[in-house]
């Protein structure tokens, strides 16, 4: 049997939700055995959630000196060499900003190809899919290289519970020179934030916001769907939200189960990061935005009238 | 201060791909601009450049022919000259791409700064800095919106979720990989764009700088269009209340909530 090994993601001492469509992924059709790869937390803590998703191994993974966390160069010499350790025909990783960053670097390490923000795969086929040209099109690309190396977008494949017995083990990675890059710090949000791209639910809130303060109507609506916030181009580029927020070409790729777009006139570069949705509602006081060909469920209207309430709906049919 | 920048030519984000049979897209009439990240980390570089008040801006294209257009409006920005490592393949894969890149930069003179853009919008491959890097042996850090350089050493930050930024520390010479943030690119006036008609473009074949052709065609097997929905519902109601109740309800009832 193949065997595929993922670097999982953890937070606040927990495996992060977004995994699990990851593990999904990596077991392909029950074809592949799964072991997975952590940094940060005791695997035999995360090993149970693991095992319910179909993970038979969950590896501690660790170098020999110096702390793996404090540097993406290390972790991904570290998982080069688990590569050849467990005798890995893939390795798989999240699309999301350390993801990007350690497969960016396992990649080169490894001098093998990198399939980067995958949305599905075929083990069978040795193909995967992925966006091309900003999400215009969308490209079935070939699996070279061995191992096969790539990353997945989160939220793309839907999680599919698999429980297996796991076992846990520990791998010390031999990593000789010191690394090239290091953390110096890490500076949080200002305010704790839901991350766009890993977001189940995004509401945003394009340019007649019109002040950052605005964007707590969002925020209060967001807290009730569980929703991260996200703004337009034209929003940021008008000062009314920080880039971090921004959907789109320039901005983020986002896939979330709903979308929800208020005051979006639907742009080609802002349909660019947020197509892939599995829902898309706009909200829009002018009934003539490009927005409402483009999108499921349309509400003509003020966003200053319907968030509101569309807030107090969400409350009140979750009291019931 | 000898600074060079790592820039494609790619289509206007803002043009619609014409797909032609089953891999492959029709480059006729079709807008060709310099990779918008990589114009963040050409605009870094220029500056980078006019604040040590000496040294150069290369910039390097592996392209076809028609990429010395492109290389122009880079030139217009700030570089002093440019290099077009040629090739037809519209998917070159990564790997190739970033040993031309590391033979063309050699092959001119010893880098003091590399600068590209964190992806490139036809491929979205993302990997280009770190094989560059890994090519002269040179740190890496990708998705940089803030840097600062001073006595050998580049202190960069990068997003990491959530708006939390990760302040990432490395020794000189290095590369960056731009994004959105790092800088707000320059919009070249008339007499540089008139300048930069006359600044030199060097040109090589792969085969010149001793690059093999990759062994496999990087080109993917399927090529297609994202569908397009056909048109919203729009939630009716003689009021915003009705309105917003149907739609909650229609996604509850799909599921969706």
């Amino acid at each position: 049997m193949p065997k595929t090994g993922v670097l999982i993601e953890t937070e606040n001492g927990g495996v992060k939700a977004i995994n699990y469509g990851l593990l999904t992924a990596a077991m392909g059709n029950k074809e592949n055995e799964v072991i997975a790869f952590i940094t940060q937390n005791d695997a035999a803590e995360a090993k149970d959630d693991l095992a319910a998703y179909g993970v038979s191994k969950v590896v501690q993974l660790k170098v020999g000196s110096g702390d793996i966390n404090s540097s993406p160069d290390l972790c991904a010499r570290a998982l080069a060499a688990a590569v050849e350790e467990f005798e890995l025909d893939h390795i798989a990783g999240l699309a999301t900003a350390p993801g990007r960053d350690i497969f960016g670097r396992l990649g080169a390490i490894l001098d093998v190809p990198l399939v980067s923000d995958i949305q599905s795969i075929d083990y069978g086929a040795e193909t995967a899919v992925k966006s091309h040209f900003s999400g215009k099109t969308m490209a079935t690309v070939k699996l070279e290289g061995s191992p096969v190396v790539f990353t997945v977008r989160p939220n793309a494949v839907d999680p599919v519970e698999n429980p297996v017995d796991a076992e846990t083990a520990e791998f010390n990675a031999d990593v000789a020179d010191g690394p090239k890059v290091t953390v110096k710090e890490v500076k949080a949000s200002q305010q704790d934030k839901m991350e766009l791209t890993e977001a189940p639910v995004i509401i945003t809130g394009g340019r007649p916001i019109g002040a950052p303060d605005n964007y707590k109507m969002l925020d209060e609506c967001a807290e009730v769907l569980g929703a991260a916030v996200g703004a337009s181009r034209a929003s940021v580029d008008a000062g009314f939200a920080p880039h971090s927020m921004q959907v789109g070409q320039t901005g983020k790729t986002v896939s979330p189960n709903l979308y929800i777009a208020c005051g979006v006139s639907g742009a080609v570069q802002h349909f660019a990061g947020m197509k892939t949705s599995k829902v898309i509602v706009a909200i829009n006081n002018d009934k003539d935005a490009p927005i409402f060909e483009k999108c499921d469920y349309g509400i003509i209207g003020d966003m200053f009238e319907v968030v509101p309430v569309l807030t107090e709906v969400l409350k009140a049919s979750e009291e019931k | 201060m000898q600074v060079y920048v790592c820039a494609k030519h790619v289509p206007d984000t803002a043009a619609n791909i014409k797909i032609k049979g089953e891999n492959d897209y029709d480059t006729t009439g079709l807008k060709f601009v310099v990779n918008p990240y990589d114009e963040y980390g050409l605009e870094e570089a220029v500056r980078l450049v006019e604040k040590a008040g000496k040294g150069e801006v290369v910039i390097v294209t592996v392209g076809p022919a028609q990429a010395a257009n492109t290389m122009r409006s880079a030139l217009a920005m700030g570089a002093a000259r440019g290099i077009l490592v040629k090739s037809d393949d519209k998917f070159l894969d990564s790997r190739t791409a970033a040993r031309a890149l590391k033979a063309a930069i050699e092959k001119d003179g010893s880098p003091d700064m590399i600068f590209t853009g964190k992806t490139s919008v036809d491929t979205e491959g993302s990997q280009t800095p770190y094989r560059v890097a890994r090519e002269f042996d040179f740190p890496v850090a990708n998705e940089i919106s803030a840097l600062e350089i001073q006595d050998g050493k580049a202190t960069a930050e990068r997003e990491i979720g959530g708006g939390a930024r990760e302040v990432l520390e490395m020794s000189t010479p290095c590369v960056i990989g731009a994004t959105k943030g790092l800088n707000e690119p320059r919009y070249p006036k008339f007499p540089d764009i008139m300048k930069a008609k006359k600044k030199e473009i060097k040109e090589f074949e792969l085969a010149d700088l001793g690059i093999d052709a990759p062994a496999s065609d990087g080109a993917p097997v399927k090529l297609e269009p994202v569908p397009e929905r056909s048109g919203a519902k729009i939630m009716q109601g003689g009021s915003v209340r009705e309105s917003v109740e149907e739609l909650v309800k229609t996604l509850k009832d799909s599921k969706v909530l």
